[in-house]
């Protein structure tokens, strides 16, 4: 894994995070790292209905937080505020330093800094899986194309599907798209990644090659929200995991006291009905 | 317990499915319904090709020069020989001739460059077509620069006035529709109500009330020293309305498009006009194929319409052929020629378009 880390540009804070993950345990002691995205006071109204609530969240640099919940819970609509796909009505979301407003220039700014993984992938189908690494530092980054393009071979070896590069996403099976889809937000070299369900439209035998590219991934120090029910995923990776229910944060904690000792009761019903089989 | 380590290696499927044989017992006999219909198919066809064939091509008269050439039974095509100048070029003089040629040569030429995948530099040739071509095509038709006599646009008629309008309709109406097509879903009302209040009205009308309004009644709205050209002025309402019913046709690509597209376009940081450009316009315009197609198809016909305002497209050139004298009883003749023209150059759009849609097709349905 060394020998690849080193091929890969990755920043320099990052590379320190990660170094710092190495002696850490679970419990995330870099308490000392800068603060990356901070939601405070977060409300959002679907017309009458309050779909998030009163949402406070920080999240430090090389952080990864796993946030679960049953659906409808909010947990999807909370991450796709931190990137502006919703609009948050009222409280403060700090990305970067940049906070979130109406200005668009602030908007794309940020969206620069945050790789987004959907549940559907996403992916272009009229571009190659290369065009569709390439699209976006060529036309945001204003990346010259020959550039982009080693970049974008360089993250799909990552990812472990170079050969795919000239084929289309149709082309594809799920996982190998979800993979793409990976490859494609790292390509823009992100400071934080979200992911929104990145293995609930993929078939059982296609998740655990996502995991491990995710697993990977957070090893190497990348700042991480990730909505998910894999509960392995969890305890391996993050550094905490937020439960939400009714558009609340109902529980936050470091995975092991998560899951071994929940304290609230919707969230050991919750956990006990996942983990149940 | 059953364990099967043996793979059974392929076979070719009985001979009753494959070859001719095969063909015909799945498409023509597959029930014995199916098998009266075919016998019936047969029938009719054998019935009503020969007395065609033997009209159209048999006992058709193709060479001379005036009616008495026309002897025998069949069509006589004797009229659309002595009367193809006009057909083509309408009523543009003898002398200046070689001008038209030009424009069809190089229409033809930019049509290749730009629609043919195997051309090189198509990029290029899409601009000069946008930009080079209507200029020298101006230039040449009406003149009035570098020597070249002024022609009026009402001696220009025929197959090339059938053809300047539908090109100009054409490439007006996809930009002007993309662009109200997305106007119309704008989260802008001001921008929102215009483009809705535009298309509803424009596609509300009848092609000849514009035709009439843009004749009859905009110069009287216009103050006396400005005279803008019939021609002009009925390309415009043809564009305008064209444009109309591109942008229902393009909004309608618009809404096929998953949610996720534009979502993922956002999430990367492409702004909204580049995020259109590069990721969504390419796909709703490739599943707006057969909607464009359609209705590039219903304005190359509907450029027809142009007659009763008194401009000369290859049909009115035809009935005015019907109308002479010297050539009685050559209606049908003068409409299955006129028709076949038409059906041609539709039926070349139609199979260019599918041949479009089957290179962009990339495997994924959505």
């Amino acid at each position: 894994m060394h020998s690849e880390l080193e091929q890969v540009e990755i920043k320099e804070n990052i590379m320190q995070a990660h170094d710092h993950h190495q002696d850490d345990a679970a419990a995330p002691s870099h308490v000392a790292a800068e603060t990356m995205i901070e939601l405070t006071g977060v409300n959002k109204w679907y017309g009458d209905f309050h779909v998030l609530k009163d949402i406070n969240l920080t999240v430090r640099k090389g952080e990864r937080i796993v946030v679960c919940g049953p659906s409808g819970s909010g947990k999807s609509t909370m991450i796709r505020c931190i990137n502006r796909l919703e609009e948050h009505q009222e409280g403060i979301i700090n990305v970067n330093g940049v906070a979130l407003t109406n200005d668009l220039k602030n908007i794309e700014h940020i969206r620069k800094d945050v790789g987004m993984v959907f549940q559907h992938f996403n992916l272009f189908p009229h571009l190659t899986v290369l065009e569709n690494c390439t699209l976006a530092p060529i036309w945001v980054r204003k990346m010259p194309k020959k550039e982009a393009e080693e970049i974008a071979m360089k993250y799909l070896e990552r990812v472990k599907i170079p050969d795919q590069a000239n084929k289309y996403p149709g082309q594809l099976s799920g996982g190998q798209q979800q993979r793409v889809a990976i490859a494609r937000s790292l390509c823009m070299n992100p400071q934080v990644m979200l992911f929104d369900e990145p293995t609930s439209a993929l078939d059982p035998e296609m998740i655990k090659e996502v995991l491990d590219v995710m697993i990977e991934l957070a090893h190497e120090g990348m700042t991480m929200i990730c909505v998910t029910h894999e509960m392995g995923f969890a305890r391996t990776v993050a550094d905490r995991v937020i439960f939400m229910d009714g558009g609340q944060i109902i529980e936050e904690n470091a995975p092991e006291p998560f899951f071994n000792n929940p304290q609230s009761d919707r969230t050991k019903l919750f956990l006990s009905q996942i983990l149940s089989h | 317990m059953i364990v099967n380590d043996k793979t059974i290696p392929s076979r070719p499927a009985p001979a009753a499915n494959r070859g001719v044989i095969g063909w015909l017992r799945e498409n023509l006999f597959a029930t014995p319904g199916n098998s009266v219909l075919t016998l019936i198919g047969i029938a009719f066809l054998l019935w009503a090709i020969p007395p065609i064939l033997q009209w159209a091509v048999l006992e058709a008269d193709l060479f001379g020069s005036d009616k008495n050439a026309c002897t025998s039974e069949g069509a006589c095509w004797v009229f659309v020989s002595a009367r193809f100048q006009q057909f083509i070029y309408g009523f543009y003089p003898d002398a200046e001739l070689w001008r038209v040629n030009i424009f069809f040569a190089e229409m033809t030429a930019v049509l290749v460059w730009v629609l043919w995948d195997k051309m090189p530099k198509r990029m290029w040739g899409g601009i000069w077509f946008l930009t080079g071509f209507p200029a020298t095509s101006f230039m040449l038709l009406y003149g009035g620069a570098f020597g070249l006599e002024v022609v009026d646009t009402h001696k220009w008629g025929g197959l090339m006035l059938t053809l300047v309008i539908s090109l100009v309709g054409m490439v007006i109406a996809l930009p002007v529709g993309i662009l109200l097509a997305l106007g119309r879903r704008s989260q802008m009302p001001a921008i929102s109500s215009f483009c809705t209040v535009f298309i509803e009205v424009w596609r509300g009308l009848p092609l000849i009330t514009i035709l009439f309004m843009a004749s009859v009644m905009l110069p009287l709205f216009v103050p006396g020293d400005i005279e803008l050209d019939k021609l002009i002025r009925a390309m415009i309402g043809i564009s305008l309305f064209e444009a109309a019913l591109i942008a229902e046709v393009i909004r309608g690509g618009l809404q096929a498009m998953p949610k996720g597209q534009y979502e993922a376009a956002d999430a990367m940081g492409l702004s909204y006009w580049k995020g259109m450009r590069l990721v969504i316009m390419p796909q709703v315009l490739k599943i707006s194929i057969p909607g464009i197609v359609n209705t590039f198809v219903q304005l190359f016909k509907d450029t027809s319409l142009v007659l009763i305002i008194g401009l000369f497209d290859l049909l009115a050139v035809m009935q005015a052929g019907i109308a002479d004298v010297n050539w009685p009883n050559i209606a049908i003749e003068a409409f299955v020629f006129t028709g076949f023209v038409f059906w041609l150059f539709c039926f070349g759009m139609s199979r260019y378009s599918l041949s479009l849609e089957r290179k962009l097709d990339t495997g994924h349905k959505n």
